[in-house]
């Protein structure tokens, strides 16, 4: 028989071995070592902290007394793992995303950072986390009390006990629980220790199962048999409470303060979410695989009146197996004490984050800077709290008296923390959530909570039974356990019913009715599209090939040279060791600026993901991407006119050079050709007057020849300088013309006479003087000119033996055509087309002419509207003059 | 014995004054107003000396000169080329012709009569 001081040693010795790998485990995480301290089968023991002393010890006493609905408690966390394990992927990655340290901080965060409801949560945790803890106290007192009974020697004491009990734990919360501040409140220490006591309750029950069924009942066939002609192997099944049950343990898995620590913030990788989903569910189906055996060996075995709860440990004490119960207490002690640990390191932080630190900021109020000792602050303040919750459990479980049955005060708690579940779901999912309506929801469900439940549950001292009865000041429609009249419904399905459902009516409604804040919708965003926005946790691992990447995409947008530039510099800046840059997020950051300069900034962005594989290609970046490259589409069209534009201004100014070159040309030939004709009869002048200065004896003939040579050279001078000038006037368009009217006969007249004046050589001129008599309406005088001009080139360049120019004029088709035709041998044709352009002489001219004359003549046509043309194939040279009837119809 | 110079200018009146300054000079003056047939005029004159005008009928006076630098027994036949084309472009092309002196119209008889004198010297004395 064991005696109580040795159980009390190993009790002692199992404490200083949790003390002992808790403590291993934080230098080896805080040394880097210990891979699995973070692996997924710590992560999924870790939550089977859901299996308090009350799963283990009272889940045979429910089955005793309510048959299988203690499956009900395994069924809701189980559904929630392998159904609903998307959504706590989404928790997971909210809370990491977010940073958050509790439930209360993670519903403050969603709904725009609201204190107040952080401080709701947290009283409604603290409220409904309290009675727990008092569970799991009086669970290690009532089973110290069996091994008291057997052992009245020993030392234990009740009433001390429970106080020992409690600061033991407290000592052990605040020692590994608030040893260190981290920012992300991890406790490697504490999650292994709770590893360790996950592993150890399921052996003990395992063990007692075992030792039941091939021990007492003598293997499988007899204890089915034992089942079978027992009530518990009954399927006794009520819906409304089966259904309640299974939905508040679900919720409460999601919910509870120490289920939110383990599942969410001391998640090392949200990959470990996926071992849990069905290791966790395993878990709870070898917890629960011997209830039922040892609650109906138990109810066989033990006399009436005995304590179902405590049937774990009583049935192996009947039977004299010490050792074996023994082993049971460890895993019931184990049970408790993880779940009082985890839940008083929840709600300290809880409550030091938005119930101390708050009221102690405001008090330090004025002083602005917020000094070193925060830390110090704070640290004093989880100490504090985990103190004062562990008190609170000890008051609750004092008060109470230890009399309710351990299964009923932990659904009244899971009743309590469900309340948070509208919010925090709707957080989650739904957008339209704001701060009032969680606040109001939150409110409305907590008081019908207290109202309906838990005042009802703590006896007739705080809630009289008249009120039960008759309701409060004799009003039956608020009757705490009939609301608004509805009678003969289990007083728990009764009040989860309400509760939460005028709880998610209140949150629903308050939040369509509500307008959120700018902060509380940019939350909201990040809660529920979490996916698109945050980074999945992975092990960040910088690589050179990640560098290389980086450079071959950055010389490719870059170029080869600039690119090789900039990674120079970051090797530099890095301390120059390595040939490539290593790829930090300053560098990142760097670069993606960098890049962002030539491919825009979500590109750039993009880009720099995709290589580093930090962070997935959201659609929003496509987009961006797209809406860049469109950007860049539309500038490079513009790019195409402006090309376009410039090419066709380059041809026109191509031309316009052309054209100005060759009017350069014509300009230096015009110009040569001027100097010839000028230079030309000057050296003669200048050669022939020096002859008759110098020379002695000239004889009086020749000095006549000289002097004659030097006038007729003076006169081709005038000539030519009158030539010019007049060109020059009629291309320069500035000529005004002399209107006058007359007959083309007197004009020709003149010019005849004029052109054949003062000249020796005989030209005979034909002329049909009828058909002359046309009257003209024009510029005679340069008309007379044009005329003169045609008739001295006859006079001078028919070669004919005896010259003629025949002249004719004709009416056709209303213009004059004015003929002039000589009987010399014409123009030969290679000159035709030129003999209208300036200093055109025809090869053999010897007359004497600057070669503008005929040039004149087409200008001066021009001006009267007409036009001068050669008419090749007369015999002789003959030139055609047209002159418009215009002029002559104006005249009549 | 007498010295030929061939003058082949189409001014008829320049033509004359420079046969009168060259003919007091002891010169034997042929002249040829025509570029088309020049360089046969030369080579069947066989001349001490050649005046050629630039701008000639037919055949402009740098065309001739080519021609005749061309031809092996006329390499050191000095030649006075006169152009009243005032463009230093011309005297450029007169040179790379192969031209013994260049002269820009109006030219005083002076000058003429030294030009003359020179590359007749020079020829002689080579």
């Amino acid at each position: 028989m064991a005696t109580l001081n040795v159980l009390i040693l190993v009790c002692l010795g199992y404490v200083v071995l949790l003390f002992g790998v808790a403590f291993a485990a934080d230098r080896m995480a805080a040394a880097g070592r210990g891979a699995w301290l973070r692996s997924p089968l710590i992560y999924t023991l870790s939550l089977s902290i859901y299996c308090t002393a009350w799963t283990f010890y009272g889940a045979v006493g429910n089955a005793a007394r309510s048959g299988l609905e203690f499956v009900t408690i395994y069924l809701g966390p189980t559904l929630v793992m392998v159904s609903w394990w998307w959504g706590l992927r989404k928790l997971v990655r909210v809370g990491r995303s977010q940073r958050v340290t509790s439930i209360a901080d993670l519903i403050s965060a969603r709904y725009g950072k609201s204190n107040t409801l952080a401080i709701c949560v947290t009283i409604l945790a603290v409220l409904g986390g309290t009675p727990y803890i008092a569970l799991q106290l009086q669970s290690i007192t009532l089973s110290f009390s069996i091994f008291a009974e057997a052992d009245p020697s020993g030392l234990y004491r009740e009433g001390s006990s429970v106080f020992w009990v409690a600061a033991g734990l407290a000592v052990f919360a605040i020692l590994f629980g608030t040893r260190n501040l981290d920012a992300n409140e991890r406790h490697h220490g504490v999650v292994t220790a709770i590893a360790l006591e996950s592993v150890v309750k399921l052996f003990a029950l395992l063990a007692v199962g075992v030792f039941v069924v091939w021990g007492v009942a003598g293997g499988i066939g007899p204890m089915m048999d034992r089942i079978d002609a027992s009530e518990i192997g009954q399927w006794n099944v009520d819906a409304g409470r089966w259904t309640t049950f299974i939905f508040l343990s679900a919720a409460a898995f999601i919910c509870l303060p120490r289920m939110f620590q383990v599942m969410v913030v001391e998640n090392a990788d949200e990959g470990h979410l996926r071992t849990a989903a069905w290791a966790f569910p395993l878990y709870l189906l070898l917890m629960s695989l011997f209830v039922v055996p040892i609650a109906v060996v138990g109810l066989d075995l033990l006399p009436e009146g005995s304590n179902p709860d405590l049937f774990v440990l009583t049935v192996p004490l009947s039977q004299g197996n010490d050792w074996l119960a023994m082993l049971s207490f460890i895993g019931g002690f184990s049970s408790a004490t993880s779940m009082v640990i985890v839940t008083a390191m929840a709600l300290s932080t809880m409550v030091s984050n938005h119930l101390v630190m708050p009221i102690w900021l405001s008090t330090q109020g004025g002083s602005g800077s917020v000094s070193g000792d925060v830390r110090h602050v704070v640290l004093v303040a989880r100490r504090v709290s985990i103190a004062v919750i562990m008190g609170f459990g000890f008051f609750y479980y004092r008060l109470s008296g230890g009399g309710a049955a351990l299964a009923s005060i932990g659904l009244v708690a899971f009743a309590g923390i469900s309340q948070i579940l509208p919010a925090l779901v709707g957080g989650l999912f739904w957008r339209g959530a704001t701060r009032t309506g969680a606040l109001v929801g939150l409110t409305v469900g907590f008081l019908l909570w207290i109202y309906t439940l838990l005042l009802p549950g703590m006896g007739g001292a705080i809630m009289p039974e008249s009120i039960l009865q008759n309701g409060p000041f004799g009003l039956g429609w608020v009757r705490p356990q009939a609301l608004f009249g509805i009678e003969g419904m289990d007083p728990m399905v009764h009040s989860v019913m309400w509760s939460l459902s005028l709880n998610t009516l209140a949150f629903c409604t308050a939040s369509l009715l509500s307008f959120p804040s700018p902060l509380e919708r940019l939350q909201g965003a990040q809660f529920v599209n979490v996916f698109d926005h945050s980074v999945a946790p992975r092990g960040w691992s910088g690589s050179v090939a990640q560098s290389e990447d980086l450079m071959i995409m950055t010389q490719r947008i870059l170029g080869a040279g600039p690119a090789q530039e900039f990674f120079q510099a970051e090797v530099e800046q890095q301390g120059g060791r390595t040939s490539l840059p290593e790829p930090t997020p300053a560098f990142l950051e760097r670069l993606e600026r960098e890049l962002s300069g030539s491919v825009g900034a979500a590109t750039a962005h993009a880009m720099i993901g995709q290589i580093v594989g930090g962070s997935s290609v959201s659609v929003e970046d496509l987009l961006a991407v797209a809406d860049e490259s469109a950007q860049m589409l539309e500038y490079s069209s513009q790019l195409e006119v402006k090309s376009a534009e410039l090419s066709r201004t380059a041809r026109q100014l191509r031309e316009a050079n052309t054209k100005l070159t060759q009017i350069s040309a014509q300009k230096d030939s015009f110009l040569s050709q001027v100097s010839h004709e000028l230079r030309t009869p000057m050296t003669s002048i200048r050669a022939f007057s020096e002859i008759m200065r110098d020379t002695e004896g000239l004889s009086g003939e020749e000095q006549t020849r000289y002097a004659a040579i030097i006038h007729d050279e003076a006169l081709r001078l005038t000539r030519l300088l009158d030539d010019l000038l007049d060109l020059s006037v009629l291309e320069s368009g500035q000529v005004s013309l002399n209107m006058g009217g007359d007959t083309l006969r007197s004009v020709l007249d003149r010019a005849v006479s004029s052109a054949l004046a003062g000249t020796s050589q005989s030209l005979t001129v034909r002329r049909s003087k009828v058909s002359e008599r046309i009257p003209l309406h024009t510029d005679l005088d340069r008309l007379g000119q044009v005329f003169i001009n045609l008739i001295s080139n006859a006079q001078k360049y028919c070669d004919a033996p005896e010259p003629e120019l025949t002249i004719s004029a004709h009416d056709v088709g209303g213009q004059i055509v004015i003929d002039f035709a000589d009987n010399g041998s014409g123009i030969p044709p290679e000159a035709q087309s030129m003999v209208f352009e300036k200093f055109a002489r025809v090869s053999g001219d010897k007359a004497g002419g600057a070669g503008l004359g005929l040039a004149i003549c087409r200008e001066i046509m021009q001006r009267l509207g007409g036009e001068i043309s050669y008419l090749p194939g007369q015999g002789g040279a003959a030139f055609r003059v047209r002159l418009p009837l215009a002029y002559r119809q104006a005249a009549q | 014995m007498s010295r030929k110079v061939l003058l082949i200018e189409d001014e008829p009146n320049i033509a004359e004054a420079i046969r009168f300054l060259l003919t007091r000079e002891g010169w034997q003056v042929e002249t040829h107003a025509e570029g088309s047939d020049a360089l046969q005029v030369i080579q069947g004159a066989n001349p001490d000396l050649v005046i050629l005008d630039v701008m000639l009928p037919g055949k402009s006076g740098m065309e001739i000169l080519r021609d005749l630098r061309e031809l092996e027994d006329m390499q050191g036949l000095p030649v006075l080329m006169l152009t009243a084309r005032g463009q230093s472009r011309d005297r450029e092309m007169a040179e790379n012709a192969g031209v013994s002196r260049f002269m820009t119209k109006p030219f005083s008889n002076a000058e003429v009569l030294t030009a003359v004198r020179d590359l007749h010297a020079q020829a002689t004395r080579s």
